[in-house]
Order: structure tokens, then C-alpha cells, then sequence
């Protein structure tokens, strides 16, 4: 199956009935699943006018307590993020999908993973995260789309699955998970009192900023719970690895070759692979800096994960940075001789702006 | 065999995806580890298609080849873009019909069928893509050849399913040439 359709497929079996979407390259096989679909088993697929539009179709059903998606490519997660900043404000929970293209702007729409920075820190106005996941693999899109929705619901915040056009548009064998029986109950939703209950309001707007500000606050104290539970990742080779490269996506699955290559070398290389982009897994990564000597990420885009892997170990060991960007794909072969070239003591500085942050030889 | 990346390109409509699916869904049935991916592009009705397949012993790092080790070119554009990225001792078929260029190269396997000619004279037309998979598996034995028979109906749609027997007369002549 397609990276794609195993996501439509899958999000299908978590109980999503509701797929408002907007055509965009390199996403559209998402909205061509849900349009053949979701007729045939009682959900409803709609093609909104606009990006504006599905997302505030997806907040309206959210509201009405269905399990809801949306999914788009990065030009047309900008427009939605006004919608997702909304959905935080009314505590909704909602699930879509960014799978990238390369940007800024129309950008290409080859594959990327320049929406790092949007998705974990700016993904429209106000103090809010959404819940950012990264899958490597195909099977890895059909089983973080379905846990997906269950955390969405368990927080009450929406949850974006982050892939790019290569995850996306391969094909790889997928085991798709069994449908879920049941749906957990939403005693919040505004589905209609039946005059046995005060009736429920999904509103983010406050007038009193006293109230606002109790209300951002209780929402931290959730999103610390979450820091503190649902950091993912996958440590690969790490437990004697000086040389760790970190990378997500589709360029773990291409450093995992340059780290077996290395390692035929007898360079004791390494792969971290954040999952849970946010929360990121700050604890086990400031676990394997204790036995680390030197960091590489490995991006396709300009080394916004950077930053993140430097807070997560506390700016204890240089962290490294190779990518490319703009839809060009990384090679394995690439990522191997930044790793030979740490082995020999060198530091990689594949963008000049980053020879800053290594306090080396700059 | 550890790993083996193969480019098949060529015009739209000749059926490159569906016969890179075949081998990638052959290596499934094998239990090797595949991968493929299509390459998507503004292109037109008429314009070239191309798809990566790999088939290894191992996980697959990138899905996205680009010194593939085997190339089926089907059109004249494919292969003059692809030709080149051969890795040298790689294997390269084309469709002689289509295609009249040799290459200049002495360091590859060259294999010229005319399958679309072939296809024709034996009333399979469009299924020249076939006839070259099923050649190119006979040449490196790249799948078995069993599961190669039982990848066409995981291949062909369901509103297909009277091309079967087609493509199973395909995979045949094919493994003649």
C-alpha cells in the first residue's frame, strides 16, 4: 500500500467518519481513499472549497464529539493553522496530516521536512502545541494515525501526523490494524442535551484575561503531563555509539544505512530517531549524550531539529548538521562520510549558519 | 543478492508502475523487503513515468533510486535520463520497438527486445511492460519465477481480473526472449 492510502485506510479502523479535505501534491491519494470509502460505510467525505473551509468543518464535527481528520501538504497546513490555533483554544481534539513538499511558499512538491519549526513550535497564534508525529516506514503511518486519534481524545488537543511526499507516495507491505470497537465517551460534546444536561459550549474566545490566563495555564499543566508520558523514539545501535546521528522520518530510514555502513567500518555510529516530534524525547537523548562524544542531525531541510537535540542535551556535546532541502533527498552515502568525517575529529557543517552553534572551530 | 534497485521509466500508459508493482509485490510473496515508489511530477498525458523499485535482503533506507542497478527503458527520453546513472556491471533492457539508440557504455548487460512489437504479433498489446519483467527476472533471477505468476492478480485491479490470463501469457513469452 501506499504510505497515503494506509493512512486513510487506518484512520478509517481508529472510528474516523469524518474527512473534510482540499487536493494538494504530494497528499491527494488521502482525500482519493476517503472519497471512495467513507460512503460505503456511513461517513462522510466532503471536498471543502478551501483549506479555511475543511478545517472549520473539522472543528464543527469535532465539537459534535466524532473522530475527525483532515490532511494536506505544507502550503495548505499554513492555511489550516489558523483553524488548528481555534481547535487548541476550545480543547477539541482533531487529527491531520502535513504530508510535506518543499517550502517556503508553493515551494516543490518533492519531498521535505521543512515544516519542523511549524509543526512543533508555530503552528498558528497563541500558547498551544499539538501532539507532532513522525513515522519512517508505511506500517509506521498506519500505526501512528491510529494511536493518534486515541491520544487526540485522551488530551483533548488535536494530533498531526508529520510525513513528507516520500513516506507518502511509496508503496511498502503494511500490516493494518483491526478496526476499534469502541469510541471513549465525550461528555463534553455539543451533540444535543436531550434536556437532561446544561447544554455545552465549544468557544476559545475570553474576554477576561484573568480567565484566559487560568485557562492557558490549566492547558500547560496537561501539556507537562504529556512531556513527561509520551515522548516516542527508537534507539538504534546507541548503547555504545561516539557518534549519534538523530533523525526522523525518511531521513532515519536513509541514516540507518549510512550507521550500518558505518558500523562495517567499525565506527561505533548510531541512530536516535524521535517519533514523538512533540513532545520530543528530550530524556533519552540526554541519557545517550552521558556516553556520546558527538551528535549528527541528519534533515531535509536547513537544521531546524537542530535546536531541539541542543536543548535536549543541554548544549553538553557539539551537535552536527547535514541536509538537504527544497525536495532534494539525502543519500545514505552522504550521511556515511559525514559520519567517517567525526570519526576523524573533523566537525560537519553542511550549512555555514550552523558552524556557530558547535563552538568549535568557527 | 542483497540488494538490488531497479528504475523502469517510459512513456504514461506503458505500464511502468504496474510492472514495477509486479516485482516489488514478487519480492513480498518471496519475503524480501521492497519498496516502491513512483516518481510524481507536473507531467502530462504522454510525458514520462518512471518508478524506483527496490528488493533486498535487507531494510530498505531510501525507496528513491538513483544508480539503479537494473534499468527497463521503454521510451527514448528514459533512456537518454537514465542510462548514464547505470551503476556500471548493472543490467539494462529496453524496448527496441520504441527504442532505436544503443548505448555507448561497454560496462553494462544490454538486452534489446522489441516487446512491443512482440505484445502485438501475439494479441497482448499493452503488455510489453510484462514481457520485459518477466526478461529481466529470467536474466537475474531477481524473484522466483513462482512468485512472480502469483504477483499479477495482487497487480492487476479488480475491474481487470479478465487480463489475467493476458499477463500470464506475457510473464511466458517474456521468459522465451
Amino acid at each position: 500500500m501506499k504510505g497515503n492510502e494506509a493512512m486513510a485506510e487506518s484512520a478509517i479502523r481508529a472510528g474516523c467518519r469524518f474527512f473534510f479535505g482540499y487536493p494538494i501534491t504530494p497528499q491527494t491519494e488521502v482525500s482519493a481513499y476517503m472519497s471512495k470509502v467513507m460512503p460505503k460505510i456511513g461517513g462522510l467525505f466532503l471536498q471543502a472549497e478551501s483549506e479555511v473551509a475543511a478545517i472549520n468543518m473539522v472543528y464543527g464535527a469535532s465539537s459534535a464529539g466524532a473522530r475527525v481528520m483532515t490532511s494536506s501538504s505544507s502550503p495548505g497546513i499554513s492555511l489550516k493553522s489558523e483553524g488548528v490555533s481555534y481547535l487548541c483554544g476550545s480543547d477539541l481534539p482533531a487529527v491531520f496530516a502535513n504530508v510535506e513538499r518543499g517550502g517556503p511558499g508553493l515551494g516543490s512538491i518533492q519531498p521535505s521536512q521543512s515544516d519542523y519549526y511549524q509543526a512543533t513550535r508555530g503552528l498558528g497564534h497563541g500558547d498551544f502545541h499539538v501532539l507532532v508525529y513522525a513515522p519512517s516506514t508505511v506500517q509506521e503511518t498506519a500505526d501512528l494515525i491510529y494511536m493518534a486519534f486515541d491520544k487526540a481524545d485522551e488530551y483533548r488537543m488535536p494530533a498531526m501526523l508529520l510525513t513528507d511526499g516520500m513516506i507518502g507516495q511509496m508503496m511498502e507491505p503494511v500490516v493494518l490494524p483491526d478496526p476499534i470497537e469502541k469510541l471513549p465517551e465525550k461528555p463534553w460534546a455539543t451533540n444535543g442535551t436531550g434536556m437532561k444536561r446544561v447544554h455545552n459550549i465549544s468557544n476559545s474566545l475570553y474576554l477576561d484575561a484573568q480567565k484566559l490566563e487560568d485557562i492557558v495555564v490549566n492547558r500547560e499543566k496537561r501539556y507537562d503531563k504529556i512531556r513527561a508520558t509520551e515522548q516516542k523514539y527508537e534507539a538504534y545501535r546507541t548503547e555504545d555509539a561516539e557518534i549519534v546521528v538523530v533523525a526522523f522520518g525518511a531521513s532515519a530510514r536513509i541514516s540507518r544505512n549510512a550507521v550500518d555502513a558505518a558500523r562495517e567500518e567499525g565506527i561505533k555510529a548510531g541512530l536516535f530517531r524521535p517519533i514523538s516530534l512533540w513532545p520530543f524525547p528530550n530524556d533519552a537523548l540526554l541519557e545517550i549524550a552521558k556516553s556520546a562524544r558527538t551528535f549528527l542531525s541528519v534533515e531535509m531541510n536547513m537544521g531546524q531539529m537542530v535546536d531541539d537535540i541542543r536543548l535536549a542535551i543541554h548544549d553538553t556535546r557539539d551537535v552536527n548538521f547535514f541536509g538537504h532541502t527544497g525536495g532534494v533527498i539525502p543519500q545514505s552515502s552522504e550521511v556515511l562520510a559525514c559520519i567517517q568525517k567525526l570519526e576523524a575529529g573533523e566537525h560537519v557543517h553542511m550549512v555555514p549558519f550552523h558552524s556557530r552553534y558547535t563552538g568549535g572551530d568557527q | 543478492m542483497s540488494t538490488i534497485e531497479m528504475t523502469l521509466a517510459g512513456f504514461g500508459g506503458q505500464g511502468l508502475l504496474f510492472a514495477g508493482k509486479m516485482m516489488a509485490y514478487a519480492g513480498l510473496i518471496d519475503g524480501k523487503e521492497v519498496s516502491w515508489m513512483p516518481s510524481y511530477g507536473p507531467e502530462m498525458r504522454g510525458g514520462t513515468a518512471s518508478c524506483s523499485v527496490v528488493v533486498s535482503d535487507t531494510a530498505i533506507g531510501s525507496p528513491i533510486v538513483t544508480e539503479p542497478d537494473v534499468l527497463i527503458a521503454m521510451n527514448r527520453p528514459s533512456f537518454l535520463k537514465f542510462i548514464d546513472a547505470v551503476k556500471p556491471g548493472g543490467t539494462v533492457i529496453i524496448d527496441s520497438t520504441m527504442v532505436e539508440d544503443r548505448p555507448e557504455r561497454t560496462d553494462i548487460n544490454f538486452f534489446a527486445v522489441p516487446a512491443t512489437d512482440i505484445a502485438e504479433e501475439n494479441g497482448l498489446k499493452g503488455l510489453a511492460n510484462v514481457i520485459l519483467v518477466s526478461k529481466l527476472n529470467k536474466e537475474l533471477g531477481i524473484v522466483s519465477d513462482e512468485s512472480l505468476k502469483a504477483a499479477v492478480p495482487k497487480c492487476v485491479s479488480l475491474r481487470h481480473q479478465d487480463m489475467l490470463e493476458y499477463n500470464k501469457q506475457a510473464l511466458e513469452i517474456g521468459a522465451q526472449q
